[in-house]
């Protein structure tokens, strides 16, 4: 059994159907790359995995437990909560909290998920509040902005401020980390910083989804391809055999496109 | 009578003004807060109840909803009327509350829909999305808005006067009558000028407070 699968996800947005059956599955600590032209609902699916948008019908299952079941009834805030957490999502604005400072950022919903609901005395919170905050620094050196962490995202370059997006994913310790066009809104010289962290995740081996416009960057990061057109995956293999050796018509003609300049 | 004695009466006069201003923004921004979300609630007959009340507040004078707080118990339900003073805090709470409502409304919807799904994606529940991450956010846009209405509320708690509320046009109105010299009632214009100038200087330093992030 794979560590994610995904059975047959449809979604629909009133008329528009945006997903018609999405099907794979990943193994623990491989990175997928999503390519696709814009439309083809690549992003919508990255939503679906992660809660922001509910499938109309399939599953979702993450090492053996099924997160997301359409036969079931609708699933509460509480229980959508939960779920949510084995996927972390890096967006493609940032979406940092501009009131923040990068450590703020970072161990802000570990603190809410430690301290919600359970009653603590100055003490002990003081101590998990320092336990989570060592651990956000971890991150934030890990992404390299140690010397940043008082920074406020304002006072970040693009490229920082998705590095610290990253390390706020993953302070929840996701399962699997979804990005979502990470480098699409960034100048082309900040785009290689953030593609050097995730590089540098997939070698603590990482389960990641990452969905691109940078070619070379899926190929030469990815495990898996898979390119979408239309609400359905046209083509999935390696790197080498989608990039290498396309076998559809469509996915040949992207490429040409995507590449030919 | 002299400018001492003068100033000392309509000193009295100020002091209701004040009193006036401070219990309606006490009480309206909390307040304020409650009808946005009921303006902005996704169950329909509440939304259109609260934009309703709204719109007949925010389309009718303050010296009518003054009038009416204040005579219409008694005419409509042989009620005893109320204090004047409570009839005009009630009116301005309410008039003030639905303004402000409209300014929060407007401050919560630019914030971007992406702050709340980062929220989202980190598992934080709606309660604390709002108050941990879009309120400060929305405090900070609408503090100039603000600033504004806050600075018409100091004037129109003249409108105080209409039910014999001795405020401070009314405690200079008083003089005017009694000792038949005008000057009095330029002399309150001062009273006005000062308080709006602290008020302009509080707010100058909150805006700047908040100048650490956009």
């Amino acid at each position: 059994m794979a560590f994610l699968e995904v059975k047959g996800i449809f979604k629909d947005f009133g008329k528009t159907k945006v997903l018609k059956g999405i099907d794979f599955e990943l193994e623990k600590g491989e990175v997928l790359a999503v390519i696709g032209s814009s439309g083809s609902g690549k992003t919508t699916f990255l939503r679906c995995l992660n809660f922001l948008e509910t499938p109309d019908k399939g599953q979702i299952v993450v090492n053996g437990e099924t997160l997301f079941d359409s036969s079931e009834p609708p699933y509460s805030d509480r229980e959508k909560r939960e779920k949510r957490l084995h996927f972390g999502l890096v967006f493609q604005s940032f979406n940092l909290f501009p009131q923040m400072n990068v450590l703020q950022n970072v161990s802000l919903a570990p603190k809410l998920h430690e301290t919600s609901g359970r009653k603590l005395t100055k003490q002990e919170k003081g101590n998990v509040f320092k336990t989570i905050e060592d651990n956000a620094m971890q991150l934030i050196d890990m992404v390299g902005l140690a010397d940043k962490a008082k920074n406020y995202p304002c006072q970040l370059s693009g490229g920082q401020q998705q590095r610290v997006a990253i390390a706020r994913a993953l302070a929840l310790k996701p399962d699997i980390l979804c990005f979502d066009e990470p480098t699409s809104a960034l100048d082309p010289e900040l785009t290689g910083e953030v593609l050097r962290v995730i590089r540098e995740l997939k070698s603590s081996d990482r389960t990641m989804i990452v969905v691109t416009h940078e070619m070379n960057f899926a190929r030469g990061v990815a495990d898996k391809v898979i390119f979408m057109a239309d609400g359905v995956i046209e083509e999935m293999g390696t790197p080498d055999e989608v990039f290498g050796n396309p076998k559809s018509e469509k996915t040949k003609g992207f490429l040409e496109k995507s590449l030919g300049d | 009578m002299g400018f001492w004695e003068v100033t000392k009466q309509l000193a009295d006069g100020f002091s209701v003004t004040l009193l006036i201003f401070g219990v309606t923004l006490l009480c309206s921004l909390p307040l304020g807060l409650v009808i946005t979300f009921g303006s902005m609630s996704k169950w329909k007959p509440l939304k259109w109840l609260t934009k309703t009340f709204v719109w007949i507040i925010r389309g009718t004078p303050l010296m009518l909803q003054i009038i009416l707080i204040f005579y219409g118990p008694g005419l409509l339900f042989k009620m005893n009327a109320l204090p004047r003073m409570t009839a005009v805090l009630i009116a301005f709470i309410i008039n003030y509350s639905c303004y402000f409502s409209e300014i929060y409304r407007g401050g919560i919807e630019s914030i971007s829909k992406g702050q709340y799904e980062a929220g989202q994606v980190l598992g934080m529940t709606k309660s604390q999305i709002f108050f941990r991450i879009i309120l400060f956010q929305v405090i900070k846009r609408i503090v100039p808005p603000m600033g504004n209405e806050i600075i018409t509320l100091v004037k129109d708690t003249s409108l105080a006067r209409v039910i014999a509320v001795a405020e401070l046009v009314k405690a200079a109105e008083n003089i005017v009558s009694m000792r038949s010299i005008i000057w009095p009632l330029f002399y309150v214009g001062a009273f006005y000028l000062a308080f709006s100038a602290v008020l302009t200087l509080v707010l100058g330093q909150v805006e700047k407070k908040m100048n650490y992030f956009n």
